[in-house]
């Protein structure tokens, strides 16, 4: 199995799939690389975040700890495609971002049951210059939304776009996974520009797939 | 010739991205190409136009590359 493996990486599986004071001393290592990794990431989007101080620290430890459980269960599956801790740092990195999702909840800043048209002017940066165009040019994406899309897409769309809801916070919300929300998210984004150059608002695409 | 460039971005689609799942799948061998200067985007064009598209696996894969490149020598 460990053929491929650099040395260190080697090293890191033999240790934690070994036994007594060798993998005492890999887990206790492993772990404390995964906190280091997890504090410096919950820094790095830790502007971005409504969360601080101790609670950001916690969700670090905890992000660590949940890491760990999981690079365990699935060492098995390590084939030495990057170096270990390149492939263990993903798990702990993962591990962040669910738990950001899961806080949003504990202090929600948007209700799902409405729609912010007003945002959109503002995320996509349209200038009040030119707010006659963009007035009809929202009016027709609001209709391609309520004519185009499956009600799924646009619970969706009315949530991560018009409503500011992040994505993973969704995935938590809807009982669903990154991957279904982003494709149903995919395919919306597909049929509204479609649905905005067919009636002349955006070029034609010949790049936008079928 | 468009007066909307951060919507156009928003609703363009590229039928190469790979989706979310296949990204995280590879995720730690993207990156390390990417830290070590290889030509990730070429190889691995589907995953690149997932990351260039999906916000929180491009966040995943920055925090990824930042763990990485923390660590080297």
């Amino acid at each position: 199995m460990n053929e491929t493996l650099d040395a260190e990486s080697a090293e890191w599986v033999r240790g934690l799939a070994g036994s007594g004071g060798r993998r005492e001393a890999a887990l206790a290592r492993l772990h404390e690389r995964l906190v280091r990794i997890a504090r410096g990431e919950v820094s790095r989007r830790g502007p971005r975040l409504a969360i601080s101080g101790p609670e950001l620290d916690d969700l670090a430890y905890q992000a660590a700890a949940d890491a760990l459980v999981a690079i365990l269960g699935k060492l098995g599956q390590f084939r030495g495609e990057s170096r270990f801790t390149t492939w263990a740092y993903k798990f702990v990195i993962l591990e962040v971002s669910a738990k950001i999702g899961r806080h949003f909840w504990r202090h929600p800043a948007v209700a799902l049951d409405g729609e912010d048209w007003d945002r959109l002017p503002g995320w996509f940066g349209f200038d009040p210059v030119q707010e006659a165009e963009w007035r009809d040019l929202l009016a027709a994406l609001r209709r391609a939304v309520e004519t185009e899309l499956t009600s799924r897409q646009r619970e969706i769309f009315v949530a991560i776009v018009l409503n500011g809801v992040p994505l993973d916070a969704l995935v938590l919300r809807l009982g669903s996974s990154r991957n279904a929300i982003y494709k149903m998210l995919f395919d919306a984004r597909r049929k509204l520009r479609a649905a905005l150059a067919a009636n002349g608002y955006l070029p034609d695409d010949c790049s936008g797939g079928s | 010739m468009n007066g909307w460039p951060a919507l156009e971005r928003f609703l363009r689609t590229d039928p190469r991205d790979v989706g979310c799942a296949q990204a995280m799948e590879m995720l730690h061998v993207y990156a390390e190409l990417v830290a070590s200067g290889d030509p990730a985007e070429e190889r691995y064009p589907g995953i690149a136009a997932h990351l260039h598209a999906c916000g929180p696996c491009g966040e995943d894969f920055q925090g990824l590359l930042a763990a990485i490149r923390g660590e080297a020598p």
